[in-house]
This record gives C-alpha cells, sequence and structure tokens, in this order.
C-alpha cells in the first residue's frame, strides 16, 4: 500500500497483525479464548497452520509486503510439539529472522513468537491485547512499494519445469 | 539471411559478466560467427548515438548486465529494450540486484557521506561532492542521477529471459546462445538453468549426512575447510541446498561455501528468507539462551542471505527508516 492510501490521521488506523497459529495448541486455545468470552483486540487475522515449523520466514515477509504491521506466531510450548521438534525450528528461524528485519530497519516488536497451549485461553487474550497496543506505538510499518515498469503487468519470475527449460 | 544483431550493455556491475563472454574461448568464434555484435560498449566502439539511430526492434536479442541505479543505466535499459526484440537480464545485479543491491540497507544521503567523507580512505576536508552540472570553459559537463534505491533490470524494464550467476557459468551462455539461435526457448520469464540445488551437482554431495545438524556456524576464515566432506556439514554457512545450479558447483570445487550467487529455484518467492530458513533449521540446539548465542556467529544476516538479491526480496526497503535505530 503506498504512502497516499495509507490512512494519515493517527487515531484512524489500526494496526493489522497476521497471526500464525499452529493448529495443535495455539489455534486451539484462540477457540478456547471464543468459547470462554475472553474478549480481545479485532486487529489480527489468524491463519492456521499444522506446525509453527511449518512456517516459511518468506510467510513473514509476504504478510509486511501485503500489508501487515507485525507478524505473530504462536506454537506449541517446547517439549509439546506434535511432531516432536517443529516449535523448535521456528524458535530457530524466529531468532535469525529477527535479526535480519533489524537491518532491514524493521523493529523487533513487530514480529513475535509465544508459546501458547490448548488450554492458555486467556494468554492468547492476552498476548493479542499487549501486541496490538505495542504496534499502535509504532504506527504502520512502511514498505516501500516494489518498482515496476509500466508496460510489464506481470514480471514475476517464472519457474521452469524439467520439460520445456533448458537443460 | 543476414544474421540475427546482438546487443551487451552494463550497468552497475563490476565488470565480470563480461569476462564470462570472454571465457568462451574459442567457441566466441563460432558465435560471431553466428551474429552480429551492433552493441558492445566494453569490448568495441559503439556509442549510444548508434544504438539510437537504431529502428525499434532491431537488435533481436540484447543482453544486460548490472543493477539500475542511476539515471543513465534507467535511460539505457530503456533505450534498449525499445531496439530490442528480446531482453535478457545477464547475471546476478541484473537479475535480483546483486551485490551493488545491498546498499539499499543505507540512504543515498549515508552512502555519499562515507565515500566522499567517513571512509578511512577518504581524504575530503571540504567534503565535495560530485555535481550533477559543472561548468567548464568548454560548455556544461552533466552527470547522471544517483538514485534512492538500486532495482533489478526487471523493475524498471519488461525483461524475457533471466541467466543468473555471479558472474554468469559460461555453460549456461553457451547454452542459452544455443536456444536462441535455434528458437528453442523455454516460455517467457524462465530463468535459463536448471531447477535443481547446487548439491545436486557438489561432489561433496555424497558426503551430506541424512540428519544434517551443525553445532556452530563458521566463517571460511576461521578453520579449516576438509577438500571432502559436506562443507555445510562442517559447521561453514554453505547456500548451496538453496540456490540454483548450473555453475557445477563451482565454488565447494574450490573449496568455498556456496555463496547463493544463482539464486532461488523456481517455486521460492524470497531467496533471503528461503535461505535463512534452511540454514538456521539446521542449528543443533533446543535451548533458547544458547540459540541466541548461536545465531550471533551469523555477523550479518542480510548480507549474507541477501547477499545477492536484495533488491529482489519482498521486504524491497523500509520507507524513510532511521538508521540510527539499526
Amino acid at each position: 500500500m503506498s504512502d497516499e492510501t495509507r490512512p494519515k490521521a493517527v487515531d484512524n488506523w489500526q494496526p493489522r497483525i497476521v497471526a500464525f497459529f499452529c493448529n495443535w495448541c495455539t489455534y486451539t486455545a484462540a477457540d478456547l479464548a471464543g468459547v470462554s468470552r475472553y474478549t480481545y483486540k479485532p486487529n489480527a487475522r489468524v491463519i492456521r497452520i499444522m506446525c509453527s515449523g511449518r512456517l516459511d520466514p518468506q510467510f513473514v515477509v509476504k504478510a509486511f509486503r501485503e500489508g501487515a504491521d507485525a507478524v505473530l506466531i504462536g506454537g506449541c510450548h517446547p517439549g509439546d510439539c506434535h511432531y516432536q521438534e517443529g516449535n523448535y525450528k521456528a524458535l530457530r528461524r524466529f531468532i535469525l529472522l529477527k535479526k535480519l528485519l533489524a537491518q532491514f530497519g524493521i523493529e523487533d516488536e513487530r514480529l513475535r513468537l509465544e508459546w501458547i497451549s490448548a488450554s492458555e485461553g486467556d494468554k492468547v487474550q492476552k498476548v493479542m491485547n499487549e501486541m496490538v497496543e505495542q504496534v499502535r506505538k509504532l504506527g504502520p510499518l512502511h514498505l516501500e512499494p516494489i518498482p515496476s515498469p509500466s508496460h510489464a503487468p506481470d514480471n514475476q519470475p517464472a519457474a521452469i519445469g524439467a520439460e520445456g527449460g533448458l537443460p | 539471411m543476414s544474421k540475427p544483431k546482438v546487443g551487451f550493455y552494463w550497468c552497475a556491475s563490476c565488470g565480470g559478466c563480461e569476462e564470462s563472454v570472454v571465457d568462451l574461448a574459442e567457441d566466441i568464434l563460432g558465435v560471431v560467427g553466428a551474429v552480429d555484435f551492433v552493441f558492445f560498449p566494453v569490448a568495441m566502439d559503439f556509442k549510444r548515438s548508434d544504438v539510437e539511430a537504431m529502428s525499434d526492434g532491431e537488435m533481436a536479442v540484447c543482453m544486460i548486465n548490472g543493477a539500475i541505479r542511476t539515471s543513465e543505466q534507467l535511460e539505457m535499459a530503456e533505450l534498449l529494450r525499445k531496439k530490442s526484440q528480446m531482453i535478457i537480464a545477464y547475471g546476478a545485479c541484473s537479475y535480483m540486484g546483486g551485490i551493488p543491491g545491498l546498499a539499499n540497507l543505507y540512504t543515498r544521503e549515508s552512502l555519499l557521506k562515507a565515500v566522499y567523507g567517513d571512509e578511512i580512505t577518504t581524504s575530503n576536508p571540504g567534503y565535495t561532492l560530485p555535481q550533477r552540472h559543472t561548468n567548464v570553459p568548454e560548455g556544461e559537463l552533466e552527470l547522471p542521477q544517483l538514485h534512492d534505491s538500486v532495482k533489478t533490470l526487471d523493475q524498471v524494464v519488461d525483461v524475457d529471459f533471466y541467466i543468473p550467476g555471479c558472474a554468469p557459468p559460461v555453460k549456461l551462455l553457451k547454452n542459452a546462445l544455443g536456444a536462441i539461435l535455434e528458437g528453442k526457448l523455454p516460455p517467457k520469464g524462465s530463468v535459463l538453468a536448471p531447477d535443481i540445488a547446487v548439491c545436486d551437482e557438489c561432489p561433496r554431495n555424497e558426503s551430506k549426512p541424512d540428519k544434517l545438524l551443525v553445532k556452530k556456524f563458521k566463517r571460511p576464515h576461521e578453520d579449516h575447510i576438509d577438500r571432502e566432506e559436506c562443507i555445510l556439514a562442517q559447521g561453514f554457512l554453505c547456500l548451496g541446498p538453496t540456490t540454483r545450479q548450473g555453475c557445477d558447483a563451482a565454488c565447494p570445487q574450490g573449496n568455498m561455501p556456496c555463496t547463493g550467487c544463482q539464486g532461488p529455484m523456481g517455486r521460492v518467492r524470497d531467496y533471503g528468507a528461503k535461505a535463512l530458513s534452511s540454514i538456521a533449521s539446521i542449528l543443533d540446539s533446543n535451548d533458547e539462551a544458547e540459540i541466541e548465542k548461536l545465531m550471533e556467529t551469523i555477523a550479518d544476516p542480510a548480507g549474507t542471505f541477501y547477499r545477492y538479491s536484495l533488491p529482489s526480496s519482498s521486504l524491497f526497503r523500509r520507507v524513510n527508516f532511521d538508521e540510527e535505530k539499526k
């Protein structure tokens, strides 16, 4: 989204958060928060993934590119992963990715990893509310639009398969 | 039948791409026999006016190497696009932004300040900067404008094909020329290299353990690299698993880790994020504090994972971010 189309007044601006929740723990916890009628800020779009280890860092940069102001990752507590060690992989990627994002000038608070088990509906509420306030203080994440030539509608390098491609 | 006309131009690049043409060695005779070079400023005396004099689409192919970061490079790219039926982004800089693309981690102002002021090898007490317009007795001289951001070629003009590499392997250039001459090109937008990882053609692949885990990451100057064993398994940051092949694993064969110049494979959308993902996941630790400490050994993640591809990343760059905060 370009600078012009972003809401100018800070009062009107709402943080947009993309939340990737693991199927077995955090997503279930978010469900529990719902049935328990815990209210929390409605700023997050939740995407269910089978495991926090499935979270490719490409998803995070894509979320930022498509207009997210922050990304939240929710997984099972260490030792509780349904697939043994997916959450450890998520943790390693998360730590390195934060270092990389800092070099782009993207603040620490815009990427958060939380271990939330299926029974911790209250933690979903707490983390969501906390994060929305933190990101609200930071303001919108302005990424520069990716330049593109005006006459080329689709210039994404395409994949070539085994056949039809060059040797 | 007249020979197809070919152009070869450079933008923000080091000249290594031209070297790869020279590396064709005796095969260059076959190329010169099959095509007419009508524009090749590095090797032959052609001027911009020669290109301007051509009719639109007169060149069959123009290969452009180097990233786009000045007004002159932008004008030339647009001019060559108009005069050519096919544009090939040649080499990592043109394809993904390359090494010059790392400048996007800084503002234009801080770059100029470093180069013309703060740099330890620079002596410029008055902080004299190159001016766009200078008056001399012979008239006014004009320098191109330095853009705020370094861009890939396909961010400024429509690109038909990509040849990856820093510099592109001779094999890929030969294959591409052959395919063009025989009219056997893949669909527009293709990267003219095999869509499979460097590891696949690396002679050390056999020694890669089934479950690859490393205790810490090392840089090439920090330890001896064994000549036989998988470089990544030895703990050196080798980007072979996420990088497209076509180079015959030249760096691992020369006992150096792959740095990813051939760019991503077809299904990857963001090279740096994918490379980071693959490297981070093999760290052999489950303890948060220890992981934090071990990741510190990767001194410059953006420069490591986006070494050749920063301008083509989904992040591109932040608007006016405060460099002090980094």
